[in-house]
């Protein structure tokens, strides 16, 4: 097992070195002149001054020396600075991030808070009307395009019944909460402002369903899959034949094996969440990283589009190096 | 040493009562009655054995017992009492509190029936303590005891180990230890041993009979191996299409059957305890059990029932024809015995028995048998024109009298000397060594043209990988392999295309080996191509029809696909399609194993037929030894990559000089109750050492009784210790 583990660290560092070095290529190689991007045409067609402002940014500089420096910056937590706004990158993900991972965090758990029980009821309670509710969510959530969803939903519940805020973290008129981690969940709890809680907590409703809505859909499906066929093993009629109790038999031994391929299905999806919500972002006003993106990539701001790569791509990297290591811990088969 | 249970026979107070049980799924295609109308009683301590071909219904009856069957299948009606109380009317609650505790059961597979995620403590533990015998504490002590009286070395780390760990064999252990956790009243073992190798199987059954006789514990046991229910029931039930055809004590039905389905099982096996020599006849009846969704409304065995009279076509009841001897048999309820006039033309006209399509059916007068007779008629012409006159002889019968007679196998059609194939495993991580597995670790061969070769060993010692270095279906690591004088060992693609005409494989799994996707012409037709023997299409229809022909199979089939046909029909299709293009040589990978005894002799016969016919040259690699020695000339022992013993068939089994031969035969159950009772058995203890690492000087030593210091350090060579016969052991033959 700490060999398991030990391997499995080795094989992530080698991954996100690679990484560094397949993003510093693609961005370098894209074609694209960032120098009239960034100083319009009037300023480009200056010779002299294309020439200050690529030194001042080391674009005349040999690639593989730009990749050191880049690689050494990035070990020193020093992701560039971004041209568009002039801000170290790390920084501006910093403050873009917390609202993403907020969104997404909420929208994971309430796709396996709702996803996991229901597909286990419908596998349970095969062709009952639990097993046909699975079923439609399932359907309906892997099949709506999110866009559209997010129009839905929001014509429905804000503009329609006006049981739901608006779009954006919170009312236009309230305060943020004093910035601790970001989360503004987290952040209002802390400063005990329980009426910030509830706000943020409402202002997460329509675009977590919506981000939610596919993921939901798979684990649903999923969890269903994995169960009916973990219900059919030999060891499920073994497990009776001993006389054990439904309850016992559901949660002590069929879960333990149902649960196996939805982590690694629910780790994918978490990881999707974290850096796919440019749509829904964009729909409810939402300043997480999606929309950063967007804009850096409009502007072809290679160090903030690279600092972003990089975060999307290590991100990846550590849930698959956390789904490892869940396996190991439950699929006694995984690690020797 | 089983010992016999005199009186057990006596009536005992039943500790379970089973009358008139219907069982039956409710499938879209139909009802299917998978049980149907069985009684029977199985007594305080007693041990019945329900035998049958699968699809009989005999899991379904165990699993009726319990009533662990699920939806469609639902118990319509009958009774079954188990210690006076009715278990079809139990409440839910009441049904749990009698499983694992009153009545437990074992089931088939033990590589599925534990739960992969779990620690065997857990799974263990579990089952006592949801009956409140016991806490957590003492249930796991009790766990640790039970699994050392199973068998299981080391059993404080076992319990703590994940099922992965164990290998089938301890894997069964553990679910026998699960099922006598509660020490139950009655165990039902549905075929516990039928995918475990003959060794350890002997030690399973071993054990079972321990069960009964310390505990008192009354067993059913379920198997389609005679054998396995001889050593250890005292009564047995013959179960066909959802029946129960005959009842009757073990030694009364194995011996003198009084149902020619109990007749045809009890005839279709080779046995170790017979000389195959002798004229010893294998019958195979013909045809599959009937379609459970229509069965045929008079006999249900008819149909195939060569004894069969006008009368049969009434459905006859299960009667007493004998004290405790019951039979659903119309000729023997009117006291006539089974016994086939022992017509000479049988065997000369080939055609009338191995029929497999009903359509093709035979004359009723013949009743579908076929037997084969062991010495075999001259040999025809082989293809490449020489005469294979020489009857076939074991060469020994010669050698013991140390005439120097030319052998009657002259050229040897395949040489392999010093053959080595390891296989490299994945990586544990990634600073570790590589570890091979030592799957063939220097191996001489030698295939005679015109004889039947058998390789035996316990599974994993590296029979398959043998067979596909031979084919080049792998390449061998070192060593050479001559065959027809050419070397293929290392030899390119290329240059074995060409002799990959003569060399051909029929392998075990007859519904994976065949395409499904594509209809039996082909299926048939590709090698022709490939090999370039037909070109025009008429050509091709003429050959596959042939083809069929000669595997018996109606040669107007060509157009269906695998999936229409049976298990042993498929088994056909493949072996024609081996012969497709007219090879010297077959190698067949257990090609019965899969298939149920009738068919398995149905197979068998039509092998041998083909070699006499065809000339041609078998490697016969099978787990069962009884079906070797009935095929083989010689036989060769693997043991962990390494040839323990090479002998003419003859002499190996009646003369082993390796101590693993002698436990392998002796771990072979005879279908003879009284036989099976007094046989002094030899146990070979444990498993086989991993491959990975195989222990030092012979490879047999952790397992062997009579090794000495010399073992681990020299590896004993193949040495010649009588004519013919060569054994790998520094005390060959001393036990
Ligand atoms: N789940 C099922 N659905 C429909 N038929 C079944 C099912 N399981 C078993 N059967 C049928 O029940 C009959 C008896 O099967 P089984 O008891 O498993 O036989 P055995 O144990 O003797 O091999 C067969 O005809 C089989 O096809
Ligand atoms: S009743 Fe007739 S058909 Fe059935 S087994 Fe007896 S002889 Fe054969
Ligand atoms: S060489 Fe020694 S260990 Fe090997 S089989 Fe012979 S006696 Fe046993
Ligand atoms: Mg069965």
């Amino acid at each position: 097992m700490p060999r398991y583990i030990v391997s499995r660290l080795a094989v992530t560092a080698v991954m996100a070195l690679l990484a560094t070095l397949v993003i510093f290529l693609i961005a370098n190689m894209v074609p694209g002149d960032p120098i009239l991007a960034q100083l319009g045409d009037v300023a480009a067609s200056n010779k002299a001054f294309v020439a200050e402002w690529r030194a001042k940014w080391g674009l005349d500089l040999p690639l593989w020396e730009r990749y050191l420096i880049f690689l050494k910056g990035v070990l020193h937590g020093d992701l560039g600075t971004s041209i568009a706004s002039q801000r170290p990158v790390l920084e501006d993900i910093a403050q873009y991030a917390p609202a993403t991972i907020e969104l997404a965090t909420v929208g994971f758990l309430l796709s396996l808070l709702i996803g996991v029980p229901l597909g286990m009821l419908a596998a349970i309670k095969r062709d009952s009307w639990v097993d046909h509710v699975a079923r439609a969510v399932s359907l309906i959530g892997v099949s709506s395009p999110t866009f559209w969803l997010a129009f839905i939903m929001l014509a429905l519940f804000y503009g329609g019944l006006q049981i739901a805020p608006g779009p954006g973290r919170l009312d236009p008129i309230a305060f943020s909460p004093p910035t601790v981690t970001g989360l503004f969940l987290v952040d209002s709890l802390l400063a005990g402002d329980v009426s910030t809680f509830r706000d943020a907590a409402a202002h997460l409703i329509l675009p977590s369903i919506v981000l939610a809505a596919a993921t939901l859909g798979l684990i649903t499906r999923t969890t269903r899959a994995s169960m009916l066929d973990n219900l059919h093993q030999d060891y499920v009629r073994v497990a009776r034949a001993k006389g054990l109790r439904e309850r016992r038999i559901v949660n002590g031994h069929v879960l333990p094996n149902a649960l196996i391929p939805i982590v690694a299905l629910g780790g994918l999806a978490y990881a999707n969440l974290l850096t796919g919500a440019v749509m829904t972002e964009t729909v409810f006003s939402w300043p997480g990283l999606g929309r950063y993106t967007f804009r850096s990539a409009e502007a072809l701001d290679f160090p903030a589009i690279m600092g972003i790569t990089l975060v999307v791509a290590l991100t990846y990297l550590i849930i698959n190096l956390v789904i490892d290591l869940s396996y190991a811990i439950l699929d006694p088969r995984v690690a020797r | 040493m089983r010992a016999a249970a005199p009186g057990r026979t006596a009536p005992t107070p039943a500790v379970l009562a089973v009358s008139d049980l219907r069982t039956q799924f409710f499938t879209d295609a139909g009802v299917v009655r998978a049980v149907d109308g069985v009684s029977f009683t199985v007594g305080a301590g007693e041990a019945l054995g329900i035998v049958g071909e699968s699809g009989s219904g005999k899991s379904v009856t165990a699993q009726s017992l319990m009533r662990l069957l699920e939806e469609p299948a639902r118990i319509v009606s009958g009774r079954i009492h188990f210690q006076g109380r009715d278990v079809l009317a139990m409440t839910p609650s009441e049904l749990r509190k009698l499983r694992g505790a009153g009545m437990a059961m074992v089931f088939q597979d033990p590589m599925t029936s534990l739960n992969p995620v779990l620690r065997i403590a857990r799974q263990l533990v579990e089952t006592m303590m949801a009956h409140g015998s016991f806490g957590e504490g003492e249930a796991t002590r009790r766990g640790v005891k039970l699994l050392g009286r199973m068998g299981i070395t080391t059993p404080e780390r076992a319990i703590n180990s994940y099922p992965h760990q164990f290998s089938g064999g301890m894997r069964q252990r553990v679910a026998l230890a699960m099922g006598m956790s509660n020490e139950p009243a009655l165990l039902i073992a549905d075929e516990p041993t039928t995918a475990l190798d003959v060794t350890i199987q002997a030690q399973i059954l071993e054990l079972l009979s321990e069960l009964n006789r310390e505990f008192g514990t009354a067993i059913v046991l379920i198997s389609h191996d005679l054998g396995v229910i001889a050593g250890l029931c005292s009564r047995v039930l013959v179960m066909y299409a959802g029946e129960v055809v005959e009842e009757g004590s073990a030694e009364a039905v194995l011996s003198d059957p009084k149902h020619p389905y109990s007749w045809a099982l009890v005839n279709a096996v080779p046995r170790l305890d017979r000389d195959p020599t002798a004229g010893k006849r294998l019958t195979a009846i013909e045809g599959a059990p009937p379609d459970p969704l229509s069965e045929p409304p008079g006999c249900r065995f008819a149909p195939r029932c060569p004894f069969r009279i006008e009368r049969c076509s009434d459905h006859p009841e299960l009667l007493e024809i004998g004290p405790g001897h019951k039979s659903r048999c119309w000729v023997t309820q009117a006291g006539a015995s089974l016994e086939l006039p022992a017509t000479a033309p049988l065997s000369t006209s080939p055609v009338a028995g191995e029929v497999g399509l009903a359509t093709e059916g035979s004359e009723p007068g013949e009743g579908g048998i076929v037997a084969l007779v062991r010495s075999s008629p001259p040999r025809p012409i082989s293809p490449s024109g020489r005469a294979f006159g020489a009857p076939k002889e074991r060469p020994t019968d010669l050698s013991h009298e140390g005439r120097g007679e030319e052998p009657p196998f002259p050229t040897p059609l395949l040489e392999v000397r010093g053959l080595v194939k390891h296989f490299a495993l994945p990586k544990r991580g990634f600073f570790e060594p590589h570890r091979y597995v030592h799957a063939v670790d220097g191996v001489d061969l030698t295939v005679k043209r015109g004889e039947t070769v058998g390789l035996v060993g316990e599974s994993g010692c590296g029979k398959s990988t043998l067979a596909r270095l031979i084919l080049r279906i792998h390449r061998p690591d070192s060593g050479s392999i001559l065959f027809e004088g050419n070397e293929i060992a290392q030899a390119l693609p290329g240059t074995i295309r060409p002799l990959r005409r003569h060399l051909q494989m029929v392998f075990q799994d007859p519904y994976a080996s065949l395409n499904s996707r594509m209809t039996v012409e082909q299926i048939l037709d590709e090698p022709l191509r490939v090999h370039g023997l037909a070109t025009t299409a008429a050509e091709i229809r003429e050959r596959v029809a042939e083809l069929l022909e000669i595997v018996r199979l109606d040669p107007k089939s060509g157009a269906r696909f695998p999936h229409e046909f049976s298990g042993g029909q498929r088994q056909r299709i493949s072996i024609a399609r081996a012969l497709a293009v007219k090879p010297s040589f077959i190698v067949a990978d257990e090609p019965i194993s899969a298939l149920d005894v009738n068919i398995q002799a149905q197979i068998l016969n039509l092998m041998l037929r083909l070699q006499e016919e065809l000339g041609l040259t078998y490697l016969f690699i099978a787990h069962d030894l009884a079906v070797v020695r009935h095929i083989s000339d010689r036989v060769v022992v693997l043991y962990l990559g390494k040839v323990a013993e090479v002998a003419p068939a003859k002499d190996l089994f009646a003369a082993p000089l390796h101590p693993y031969t002698r436990y392998l035969i002796s771990a072979v159950p005879i279908p003879d109750a009284s036989i099976e009772r007094r046989r002094e058995r030899l146990r070979l203890a444990g498993e086989p050492p991993s491959a990975v690492a195989p222990p030092s000087g012979c490879r047999f030593r952790t397992r062997c009784p009579l090794a000495q210091p010399i073992c681990a350090e020299t590896p004993p060579l193949l040495a010649e210790h009588r004519l013919g016969h060569f054994a790998a052991c520094h005390f060959a033959g001393q036990f």
